[in-house]
């Protein structure tokens, strides 16, 4: 499984839908993923893929790691591996 | 001031997982007592509980759910549910607006606290669930109840260790009685059988390895046990003007404080409680036919409160029937009080009095119609039910037939 795949699987279970209906240019909150949604996303990416997601929930337009679509969660993801276990 | 009546009643406990079953256990006098089972329990020098087995919680929960809901809050939520279900009442407008939660718990999400502490302490991994403390703090199921069943007057838990249920059942007593609201969902709940609940009991050296044998004369400690007990308390003419079924009245409570010590029992400050509750239901002591004790099975509890039924009730103390319950579904902690109170519902609305199983022995310092061992058919106009917590923290409250 791709990282994309991978992270798909954990937004699509958060909103419990299938991976299928989980479209790249999908908002957090076209997906019915509310802010507590969004926090337990945040753990679950960082226990499957073993990093830290800087995110404060109090500032997440400030936090490092854009959370506005699913492709830049994905993309987000992709960086903190690179940088996190290089 | 207003008549407070109890019209639903839930619980989960070892001897059951709903009201009906919990009372017949009571009836049978059967044990819920047995092996612990659960992680690291074979490094534990207590090995028994009353657990509650044969529970399913994703039968009656989501995953996101679970993810939010501590043993304890699953355990008061499906007792709200079969309460609630009993009473018929659904809460919308002014109702849902004036009816809140006052519920009695002592540790909070235990379980919560032990499997984090496990994985960031033994395991040293340095990430927990995000969902943590909202999962252990102590109101999360009375918050839960308010967001199930849409309750959103007064909601708050106490915790007054093994009295918490008393307590917080009395708040909301006293909340319908002075008009305040004219339903309360009360009660309490706990669930602290894992390895650091039983652990930090165990130090204390204060529980049994074999059995809860209250008032018997070989009795060695008390027995964990956990689970939760839900009741609606309504306005009597609220419950009478849509027809409800009334399962008994409250009529009275006390709470009082020893002023003490932080562990050891007092005879003055407990006799202080029972005789409150009486004056405050306008009872005579005569008027009482049975008490559900706190009777925890300890040396210093048992004859403690023995003594201060005997300076209450004087010669009728000889009369009346005093069991717990306790050595059924063990020592229940902050949902303790709810719990026992299904027997003196029992005792009022069934005319049967549940007894104190596993009574060897008798002790003439509990030299009271302990009710050993068998339950027995009686009629009871008005039943006691007493909760003395550490901390020196009392609570009685009087309930009639109706």
């Amino acid at each position: 499984m791709t990282v994309e795949d991978r992270v798909i699987r954990i937004i699509a279970e958060q909103a419990m839908i299938e991976p299928s209906d989980v479209a790249l240019t999908d908002t957090m909150q076209d997906l019915g993923i509310d802010s507590m949604g969004l926090v337990e996303c945040i753990f679950a990416l960082e226990e499957e893929f073993e990093i830290e997601v800087p995110f404060n929930a109090n500032e997440p337009e400030k936090s490092d790691f854009d959370i506005s679509s699913v492709q830049t969660v994905v993309a987000g993801v992709e960086g903190l591996i690179a940088r996190q276990k290089a | 001031m207003k008549r407070v009546v109890i019209t639903g009643a839930g619980t989960v406990n070892a001897l059951g997982l709903t009201v009906p079953d919990t009372l017949e256990a009571m009836r049978e006098g059967r044990c819920g007592i047995g092996q612990l089972a659960f992680q690291d329990v074979e490094r534990l020098s207590i090995q028994i509980g009353a657990q509650v087995h044969e529970f399913d919680e994703t039968a009656h929960f989501n995953r996101q759910q679970l993810s939010l809901y501590d043993r304890f809050t699953q355990f008061t939520l499906i007792a709200a549910r079969e309460a609630l279900a009993q009473a018929g009442l659904e809460f919308s407008g002014e109702l849902a607006a004036k009816s809140g939660v006052v519920l009695g718990n002592s540790g909070g999400g235990m379980t919560t606290l032990d499997e984090n502490y496990r994985s960031v302490y033994e395991e040293g991994k340095n990430r927990v669930h995000p969902f943590v403390v909202p999962k252990l703090m102590n109101n999360a199921a009375a918050s839960h109840v308010s967001m199930e069943f849409n309750l959103k007057g007064p909601s708050f838990t106490v915790s007054t260790a093994c009295a918490s249920s008393n307590h917080a059942m009395s708040q909301a007593f006293q909340m319908v009685h002075g008009g305040l609201a004219p339903v309360m969902i009360t009660g309490g709940s706990e669930s602290m059988l894992c390895f650091g609940g039983v652990k930090a009991w165990e130090g204390l050296r204060v529980m049994s390895k074999d059995a809860c044998r209250p008032f018997s004369a070989n009795r060695n400690g008390m027995v964990q046990g956990e689970g939760a007990g839900v009741f609606v308390f309504e306005d009597y003419d609220h419950a009478r003007k849509r027809g409800a079924e009334i399962l008994a009245e409250v009529v009275g409570f006390a709470m009082t404080s020893d002023a003490s010590d932080i562990v050891m029992p007092s005879k003055n400050g407990a006799a202080r409680a029972i005789a409150g509750a009486l004056h405050d239901a306008k009872l005579n002591p005569q008027d009482v036919g049975y008490i559900n004790a706190h009777g925890t099975g300890t040396a210093a509890n048992d004859k403690t409160e023995c003594a201060a039924v005997a300076d209450v009730f004087g010669a009728h103390a000889d009369r009346l029937m005093i069991s717990s319950t306790k050595s059924m579904h063990g020592h229940c902690i902050g949902g303790t009080g709810a719990i026992e109170l299904l027997a003196c519902i029992m005792a009022l609305r069934d005319g049967v009095i549940a007894p104190t199983i596993g009574y060897e022995e008798p002790d003439p310092e509990c030299a009271l119609d302990v009710v050993p061992n068998e339950a027995r058919e009686a009629k009871v106009d008005v039943a006691l039910s007493n909760a003395f917590a550490f901390g020196g923290l009392n609570s009685v409250l009087a309930l009639r037939g109706v």
